[in-house]
This record gives structure tokens, C-alpha cells and sequence, in this order.
């Protein structure tokens, strides 16, 4: 069954791709990505890493569209007709998947217990991840407790991001209103 | 019994990208959207019984959370053509 639903997301994966790269309105590719980003996270809850699935929802179905709508306020809706012909790039990104595929090749069989991920710590956190901190998603106790310090740095570098973009945004508004306000004077 | 739901959701998700990839307006694509994002809700909850962990159910909220405000994003800027403006003002134009 899990097979199967791969099969239907990882090809409408692809179906969406075709979408995004044949639309010329900027506007309905933007909301294309956003489903790409949520039929992506929805691949990653079937390979059962949730967390994964959860940035990838966040970040790729949510902070991406605002900023890519932010983005298009500030050009035209619609893509205009590329000047040179896309022979270069379609080789330039084939000769990138093949070199990248042949990279795979030398990847350990997947879930193999002798590989090096699974052979060093890995195993210790697996053991005592429930006697150390109680809580029973390993994925979740490494997160915030063994790298807790890392989580807090993280959370402390996303946290500035997000205030830096309200206040990019905030400029933009409040520049609006004085235009407003200097045309109510004259 | 899991598996058929989860067949089912495959289908409705088959139509709704096909909404999305053809639909006329950008309401359809939209709502297309929306709706893909429920099915994700949905997906993550019949795979979290389907593999006997239903421990996740818990994330669907956060997706939830997700949609609503990617959409709001989507429709303000359809509204405003900005995203910056305040909700109450109407457009100046």
C-alpha cells in the first residue's frame, strides 16, 4: 500500500513539475509550488520521517508562497517569452541529475545496519533516548534535548529572520501611508 | 479497510491537481490548493493508522495551522496586491 501511494504522489510530483515549468502566469505557478510543497511533505510522512514533512509544509507550502507573493506585487503577473533557446539549460540540468544519480550509486542499500549511520551513535540514542529524557520519539529527544543548545541557536536565528522580514515589510507600509498622508496636504 | 480510504484520498488528490494544473481562474487553482492541503491533513492521518502509528495525528493540526494562513496570504494579495497593507483599509484604487 505505501508503494502504491508513492507511486501516485511521486508522480504527481512530477505531473505539477511539467505544470509549474509550461504555466506562464507567475501567479498560478506560485500556487503550484505551494502544492508541490504539501504533496512533497505528504512523500516524506510516508517515508515516516514527520518532522521532515513538517519543515518541508512550513517552509516550502508557507514561507515560501508569502515571500514569492511579495515578490510578485513587485513585478508582472504574467512570464515573459525567454530570449535564448532552453537547449543550454536543459543540458546544463540533465548533465547535473546524471552526475547526481551516478553519486547514488555508491550509497549504501537503504536501512543496511553496517553503514556508517548506523554503526556509530546512532544505536547509543536508540537505547537510551527514553531512560535519558522520557520521551518517546527519538527523533524529537535528540532534537530538543541531546542538541538542545543547537535547537535554541536555530530557533534564535529563524526568530531574527522572521523579525528582519516584519520589518522589511512594516517600511514598505508605513512608506505607503506618508505618500498617502503628503497627498491628503497637497 | 485504511487502504480503501487511502486509495479513495489518492484519487481525490489525482482530481485536484488536475483542477489545479487546468482550472480557468485562479480561484480554482486556490481552492485547489487549499484543498491539497487538507488532503495532506488527511494523507498523514489514514498512513498513521495504515502503518499502526497514529502517533502523528497531532502534526495535522499544524498543518491545519499552515493552510489557513497560505491561503489568507494568497487571497490578501489577490485583494490588495500587497502584501504589507493592513486588512481593514480597502484599496486605493
Amino acid at each position: 500500500m505505501e508503494a502504491v501511494i508513492n507511486m501516485v504522489l511521486l508522480t504527481l510530483l512530477v505531473v505539477v513539475t511539467l505544470g509549474v515549468v509550461r504555466l506562464r502566469n507567475l501567479f498560478a505557478v506560485v500556487i503550484l509550488g505551494s502544492i508541490y510543497s504539501f504533496l512533497m511533505a505528504s512523500v516524506f510522512i510516508v517515508l515516516d520521517a514527520v518532522d521532515v514533512a513538517m519543515t518541508e509544509a512550513s517552509v516550502g507550502a508557507g514561507i515560501s508562497t508569502v515571500l514569492m507573493l511579495t515578490v510578485l506585487s513587485m513585478t508582472r503577473v504574467e512570464e515573459a517569452k525567454p530570449a535564448h533557446s532552453p537547449l543550454l539549460p536543459l543540458f546544463v540540468a540533465s548533465a547535473t541529475a546524471a552526475i547526481l544519480i551516478y553519486g547514488t550509486w555508491d550509497l549504501p542499500g537503504f536501512g543496511l545496519a553496517q553503514t556508517p549511520v548506523n554503526t556509530h551513535v546512532g544505536a547509543a540514542y536508540l537505547e537510551r533516548s527514553i531512560a535519558d529524557t522520557g520521551v518517546p520519539n527519538v527523533v524529537t529527544s535528540v532534537l530538543a534535548s541531546y542538541r538542545g543548545f543547537d535547537t535554541l541557536g536555530e530557533t534564535a536565528v529563524v526568530f531574527t529572520a522572521g523579525i528582519g522580514v516584519l520589518l522589511l515589510l512594516r517600511r514598505g507600509r508605513s512608506r505607503a501611508r506618508l505618500k498617502k498622508r503628503q497627498e491628503e496636504r497637497t | 479497510m485504511f487502504a480503501a480510504a487511502a486509495l479513495a484520498l489518492l484519487v481525490a488528490l489525482i482530481l485536484l491537481v488536475v483542477r489545479a494544473l487546468k482550472g480557468p481562474t485562479v480561484f480554482d487553482r486556490l481552492v485547489a490548493a487549499n484543498s491539497i492541503g487538507t488532503e495532506a491533513i488527511l494523507l498523514l492521518a489514514v498512513v498513521g493508522f495504515l502503518t499502526g502509528r497514529p502517533e502523528f495525528l497531532d502534526i495535522g493540526i499544524t498543518y491545519a495551522l499552515l493552510n489557513l494562513i497560505g491561503t489568507l496570504a494568497v487571497l490578501k494579495y489577490f485583494r490588495f496586491g500587497d502584501l504589507s497593507q493592513s486588512g481593514g483599509e480597502e484599496p486605493e484604487n
